[in-house]
């Protein structure tokens, strides 16, 4: 493993670790970005190139601004009073400790993986391009309807309801004023 | 003779490579390349600070900077040497940070705000063979690094404890989202026809001549569109005027930076003025020809020049815009974005792909210029319905 | 260890520490990052498996980690809606205090 490589990971799990440990939460979401981007970077070393630009694209340049607007409108960048754990929080710790335990031994200890490095697949735009339209056409099409659904519910959901007005023209009229 | 001129930067690079050991080639080519990008471009800025004020000093009836020459002479030089002691200002100016503020975040913003836009210099092709990283997918670099500025924005704003910081970092963050969907499908349209995401290709797709006049894809109907939307949406993406209003000096004193002084300041400024040069330079690779000649009897000078004489002239376009038109109001900018400009730049791929599948001719001409120009009047005239246009009144105080 | 090795354990290793934060902490919004940072790991462990084993040019690592990232983007984006609409009853998006099934 390159040296290279073991920098970036030591930064991911360390921005990981922090982004699930701080207090503050805005620290938080922004250790969470230093995290995407290592991925990213990780990506770029196993020869993805299009998968680790579109995992900045995608996690740093939206879900990460998503976060922060959530954390901003639920007032959650106020320093917290309270405790920040919850309570039982020796269980998860533990839980999360023998699940990375088991899948560590497994990896380890495994004879079923591939010993040497193949060469470097080719993966081309153009070849992707090509998959996603002959071979992957109908999960492509699936994710389309999917974002739509997604885009369209999340917009009705975290809509402003406006109260009911009393009063028939005049309710309309209110309605009308109050929709942005 | 023509080509070694073209060629001159490539080969002294690769003289200068014959000296180093083996084992370093890769590492100081690299190392080259990249040096190259801020000196160049940060020279372009100081000259560009210069430029827009005396651009805007004219355009506003009065003169700009017009003494400072080479500094510690008497030669004026038209004003143009101004960006030495403006430096020299933004670097011994006192460094206030407010005692509430977050320290690491407020530190680490004017950094974030440059790498991503010293990062999208990398696949944009300033000459023949000039690219410093031609990746498989450029444009898509260009655009994940692109979006990586807004968390800048957000940290610099919330970092300063100040609610009109925080209040104009939400704003910019709101138009810089809004503008990036008809940005990168404006963008769309060129890999839809070229069929590749790298800029070196895009760019050999255009160096083509008929008659004389290159075969760019800006004198095709979706190509003008696709511009002008490319335009419009970068000068969204750069916080130019008309969008300006999150960072105005009289709407909301600076916005996001109102608590930066110095040399942090200048930072902010260089990444500002920096991303504004990515971003014609990505419009100029897409629609205009990158490094091409015009025209086919000009094809002798050198491609870098062709680069950046481009470069300037949307540069003073944008510095015309500037000194013109009025601000937006920010509920003008998000309704522009979301219901003019985006359904314009879908018309726009169905038009492009009108284009590719009919037959050359007249035909195709007429079909996806009035699909354009109609869906245009359409919009337009749905958006202005609800406002009443007269004569113009004018009222004069007693 | 051979990098196949190394980049798995790096992988279950983020996993943990995503289950580890979205299990432990109570803001509802911490336990989002924490399940968008197993889907991360998730992705990093199909990749890994795509470059290191037979038949990469089948693309079939890169498809899947470009739909799930896709669908996580989708999940994240109603997942906060959903949280900004508890708040707005709510008034808190602590989860221990979410204890009605009522509204």
């Amino acid at each position: 493993m390159s040296p290279a490589f073991i920098i970036i990971a030591v930064v991911t799990l360390f921005a990981a670790a922090a982004a699930m440990s701080l207090r503050n939460l805005v620290h938080c979401a922004l250790s969470f970005v230093v995290a995407f981007a290592g991925l990213a970077a990780i990506y770029l070393q196993l020869d993805a190139q299009f998968v680790g630009f579109a995992q900045i694209l995608v996690y740093v340049g939206a879900i990460a601004i998503l976060i922060v607007f959530a954390i901003l409108l639920t007032r959650s960048d106020a320093p917290a009073n309270r405790a920040i754990l919850a309570p039982g929080w020796m269980v998860g710790i533990a839980v999360a400790t023998v699940v990375f335990a088991t899948l560590g031994w497994t990896v380890l200890n495994s004879a079923g993986l591939p010993g040497e490095m193949p060469p470097a697949p080719e993966a081309k735009v153009k070849n992707i391009g090509d998959a996603l339209m002959t071979q992957y056409v109908l999960p492509l099409e699936a994710i389309g309807l999917l974002l739509t659904a997604a885009l369209i519910g999340a917009v009705i959901i975290a809509m402003r309801e406006e109260p009911p007005k009393a009063g028939g023209s005049r309710g309309d009229e209110a309605e009308r004023e109050g929709r942005p | 003779m023509v080509e070694k001129l073209d060629q001159i930067f490539v080969v002294l690079k690769q003289q200068a490579l014959g000296f180093v050991p083996d084992a370093g080639r890769p590492f100081v080519s690299a190392l080259i390349s990249i040096a190259f990008i801020p000196l160049v471009f940060a020279t372009l800025f100081a000259f560009v600070t210069v430029l827009e004020r005396k651009g805007l000093g004219r355009i506003q009836n009065r003169y700009g900077p017009n003494r400072v020459g080479i500094p510690l002479t008497k030669i004026r030089l038209c004003g143009f040497g101004q960006f030495i002691p403006d430096g020299i200002k933004s670097l011994t100016k006192e460094d206030i940070v407010p005692r509430a503020a977050d320290k690491v975040v407020h530190f680490l913003a004017p950094i974030v705000i440059l790498i991503p836009v010293l990062l999208a210099y990398a696949v944009l092709p300033i000459g023949r063979n000039m690219t410093a990283a031609d990746y498989d997918a450029g444009v898509l670099f260009f655009f994940a690094v692109g979006g990586a500025v807004e968390l800048s924005v957000f940290m610099a704003g919330w970092s300063s404890r100040n609610k009109y910081s925080l209040l104009g970092a939400m704003r910019a963050i709101a138009q810089m989202i809004s503008y990036e969907v008809p940005l990168i499908l404006s963008a769309v349209t060129v890999i839809m026809i070229v069929g590749s995401l790298k800029t070196g290709d895009i760019v050999a797709a255009q160096n083509h001549y008929t008659f004389g006049l290159a075969r760019w894809f800006v004198f095709t109907p979706w190509g003008l569109a696709g511009f002008i939307l490319f335009f419009i949406a970068s000068l969204a993406e750069s916080n130019r005027t008309p969008f300006d209003l999150p960072e105005a000096e009289s709407e909301i004193i600076a916005g996001y930076y109102t608590e930066y002084s110095g040399f942090k300041f200048a930072l902010f400024f260089l990444g500002e003025y920096l991303g504004m040069f990515a971003a014609i330079g990505l419009g100029i690779t897409l629609f205009l020809g990158g490094w091409t000649a015009p025209f086919s009897f000009l094809t002798w000078v050198p491609s870098y020049l062709w680069f950046f004489a481009k470069l300037l002239a949307l540069i003073f376009t944008f510095i015309w815009i500037r000194g013109t038109l009025p601000r937006l109001r920010m509920d003008q900018l998000m309704n522009f974005a979301w219901k003019f400009m985006l359904p314009l730049a879908l018309v726009n791929i169905v038009a492009a792909g009108l284009w590719h599948f009919m037959d050359h001719g007249p035909l195709r001409w007429a079909v996806c210029s009035a699909l354009i120009f109609g869906s245009y009047a359409i919009l337009g005239r749905g958006l202005m319905e609800k406002q009443k246009l007269g004569k113009r009144i004018y009222r004069f105080a007693d | 260890m051979t990098p196949l090795q190394g980049c798995l354990l790096v992988s279950a290793l983020l996993f943990a520490i995503g289950l580890a934060g979205a299990v432990t902490r109570r803001n509802a919004i911490l336990a989002l990052v924490g399940i968008e940072l197993m889907l991360n790991a998730a992705n990093l462990n199909f990749i890994a498996f795509w470059r290191y084993g037979p038949h990469p040019e089948a693309l079939s690592g890169m498809m899947i980690v470009i739909f799930s990232i896709a669908i996580a983007a989708a999940e994240a984006a109603v997942g906060l809606a959903l949280i900004i609409a508890i708040y707005r009853h709510y008034r808190t998006v602590n989860l221990d205090e979410m204890k009605n099934l009522k509204g």
